[in-house]
């Protein structure tokens, strides 16, 4: 029987066990949508501006580590996903954007609603495909998937026109796919492997450095045993919150411009750095050339090759599959030491003292009031009314950067931000995708009056589906991280990060059907989150925290300073 | 320092492009860049020739390889290769230039491929350096229009390039 090219798009969903779609219908689209409202199995999901349906099936992935897909129509539709796009490739998410496109004949004639797909989303895709015969569709779909989940993951686009949807053929969904131009190494070099335990049992002051492939890779379990066996401390980056256990005595806080003293310390003064899954990112090393200023032989996992050597020279690099490379240096270390050899232990035993001092200063503490609401308080209430165990999506400024340093994340997939593009306004949109793919779960959005305006229409999405989000929105009146900047580099002079004219954002919520509470005293804080998650917990509460105006996120590391060069507080300035 | 990189790609719509825009988004230079299908009329070869320091080089193969079209690359200036480009060149050709013209399309081994009365259009092919040993030994107002192709590059040996 031959299907239309609308439904065999839907047959491919639902053969690669899609559940949920975040998209918006228009033109292009339709007969797609007109197959997706003659079935069951792919549910949809109606979001209020295609920003957020990207953002949603991104949040959807990085919390379960499927692929997100989301579906818009042609021109304004894509270029409105564009920046959920870039915000999925810039943290390698694996993701399926489906696009309409104007029928193959309009193309290049400026037709009504036409935008060059594919040259647009070039920059900001793992890869991408323009469909001009249906009997292409469904092997491109598939090739698709196969893209965006194996390898460095991220968002495929598929652009389809609309004759191609209507166009008529035989459906075969293939098995399997084989490309001769993409073959991504899983297996690291054994040479190399054993190269590094060398480096590893001789290091004197070890230091592991974790990323995010470490939560895409799902080799948290690997590190954490990784980690146990050498008594080495470990860092995890913004993007690798939760890959390593916060609990444990090991790990020593996130590294970089708002990473913990100790972490800083600890990243510039080793002599041996084994990078798993992270990419030396400028947030995270600060200067390069200061970095490079203390000797250390560097050992690098990563699935990327480009990704090595890349801002930092390193010593051992090992391409391959983050958890099946760490597996096989596990396999190997029980071996040697079984065998008796063992790791410098006096050497590491000085290391950790030295650490532990620089631990001492405690550089994540703050002054607490009875007057004010200090947003890192309103973080520590979170974890312990939420018992550590919510997934955290966050928005972009100070409230992430207080959400990473205040709620500490013993599991993976359980902290959601965009950590390299840096995109405000993904928070709200990305709970809904976690919300999707986790029912019944607990889901606070961390934000900021700032970025939850820039997606605030997604409310409606929330009431629609019933999506139970606790929005913490840290409201302090200013663009936060902007002012923070203005004061410390800027002279003080605050230009355009005062925002005036605020919703009233109780009235707002309730506007949309939702609850609003807003919270103005310490002493409210922890009773209004309480009843966020008690007695609202299946309404999304919108709770309007007014926070202390002029805090900073500390430790800082200015762009363009070194890892140690850190002001610790405002005293330093 | 001056490298000459080939990649063997699929020949695909819009895989030319996403070289370039590579080259463009992440601050490379290109020099020249020539591209062709292959015998085998799925694949593409390209050359490009880049200059950079070697770490620059070594992310410009490895960004190159992480193109889903790219089926291989290689830096042809990491051993013995041969270099190729063609020009074509409009001179003057007139009164006593006219014999000159001839001699110098001769000493460069070019050949004459078309004439006018006042024209010549000679063919020259040569690596770079050849050519432009060409362009400068000419009389700059003698020359009516150039066009050059951009190198091509294979390596020396037995060496291939090839899925």
């Amino acid at each position: 029987m031959e299907l239309t090219g609308a439904e065999i798009v839907v047959r491919c969903l639902q053969e690669e066990g899609v559940e949920h779609v975040f998209g918006y219908p228009g033109g292009a689209v339709l007969y797609i949508y007109d197959a997706i409202f003659n079935q069951e199995k792919v549910r949809h999901v109606l979001v209020r501006h295609e920003q957020a349906a990207a953002h949603a099936a991104d949040g959807y992935a990085r919390s379960t580590g499927k692929v997100g897909v989301c579906l818009v129509t042609s021109g304004p539709g894509v270029t409105n996903a564009v920046t959920g796009i870039a915000t999925a490739y810039t943290d390698s998410i694996p993701m399926v954007v489906l696009t309409g496109q104007v029928p193959t004949h309009a193309i290049g004639e400026d037709a009504f609603q036409e935008a060059d797909t594919v040259g647009i989303t070039r920059p900001c895709v793992k890869h991408n495909f323009l469909v001009k015969d249906v009997r292409d569709l469904a092997v491109t779909i598939k090739k698709a998937f196969h893209i965006a989940s194996t390898g460095r993951p991220g968002p495929v686009l598929v652009d389809i026109p609309k004759d191609v949807t209507r166009a008529q053929c035989r459906f075969e969904y293939p098995k399997t796919v084989s490309m001769r131009s993409y073959n991504p190494v899983t297996r690291g070099h054994q040479g190399q492997i054993k190269k590094a335990l060398g480096l590893i049992l001789t290091a004197e002051r070890p230091m592991i450095y974790a990323g995010g492939g470490v939560v895409l890779a799902n080799a948290s379990e690997e590190l954490n045993r990784f980690a146990e066996l050498l008594d080495f401390p470990v860092t995890t980056t913004l993007m690798g919150l939760g890959g390593y256990r916060s609990s444990e005595r090991k790990w020593v806080g996130m590294p970089g411009m708002h990473g913990t003293y100790e972490a800083n310390m600890a990243m510039q003064h080793c002599d041996v750095l084994i990078g798993i899954g992270a990419r030396f990112d400028d947030r995270v090393i600060g200067n390069p050339k200061h970095f490079a200023q203390n000797p250390r032989r560097i050992i690098h996992l990563d699935i990327d090759p480009s990704s090595i050597s890349k801002r930092v020279r390193v010593d051992v690099p090992i391409v391959g599959d983050v958890r099946e490379t760490l597996r096989e240096m596990i396999a190997l270390l029980e071996q040697t030491l079984a065998a008796g050899q063992k790791t410098n232990a006096a050497a590491v035993a000085n290391w950790w003292k030295q650490i532990d001092e620089w631990r001492g200063r405690n550089c994540l503490k703050y002054r607490s009031s009875d007057e004010v609401i200090k947003p890192q308080s309103v973080v520590q209430k979170l974890w312990e009314v939420t018992d550590g165990d919510a997934f955290v999506t966050s928005d972009v400024g100070q409230h992430q950067m207080w959400a990473a340093q205040y709620y500490s994340f013993d599991k993976p997939r359980r902290w959601i931000n965009s950590g390299g593009l840096g995109t405000m306004g993904v928070g709200l949109p990305f709970a809904m995708g976690v919300l999707l793919a986790n029912p019944g779960a607990k889901v606070a959005c961390i934000t900021g009056e700032g970025s939850i305006q820039m997606n605030i229409q997604e409310l409606s999405t929330c009431r629609q589906y019933n999506l139970p989000v606790k929005i913490v929105n840290l409201n302090n009146g200013y663009l936060g991280m902007v002012r923070q900047w203005q004061q410390i580099e800027y002279g003080s002079r605050y230009s355009q990060s005062y925002v005036d004219a605020l919703p009233d954002f109780v009235a707002l919520a309730q506007a949309y059907g939702h609850v609003g509470i807003r919270v103005e005293r310490p002493k409210d804080v922890e009773p209004a989150l309480r009843e966020a998650f008690g007695k609202y917990k299946d309404r999304l509460v919108f709770l309007d925290f007014i926070t202390d105006k002029t805090e900073n996120v500390w430790p800082m590391v200015q762009g363009g300073k070194g890892l140690t060069e850190m002001l610790l507080g405002s005293e330093d300035l | 320092m001056k490298h000459i990189v080939s990649i063997l790609m699929e020949n695909e719509p819009g895989a030319l492009s996403r070289v370039v825009g590579l080259f463009s988004a992440r601050g490379y230079n290109i020099e020249t860049l020539t591209v062709a299908p292959t015998e085998d009329r799925s694949l593409s070869r390209m050359t490009v020739v880049t200059s950079g320091s070697d770490e620059v080089i070594e992310q410009i193969t490895k960004q190159l390889n992480r193109l889903i079209d790219v089926v291989k690359v290689v830096d042809l200036t990491e051993s013995p290769f041969i270099e190729r480009e063609l020009m074509l060149i409009k001179v003057r050709a007139t009164g006593k230039e006219r014999e000159e013209m001839k001699r110098m399309a001769d000493i460069f081994r070019g050949r004459i491929i078309d004439v006018t009365d006042r024209t010549y259009t000679i063919e020259l092919t040569g690596d770079g350096q050849k050519l432009d040993a060409f362009i400068d030994a000419l009389d700059r107002a003698s020359i009516l229009e150039t066009v050059r192709t951009g190198s091509s590059g294979i390596a020396r040996g037995e060496r291939v390039l090839k899925v």
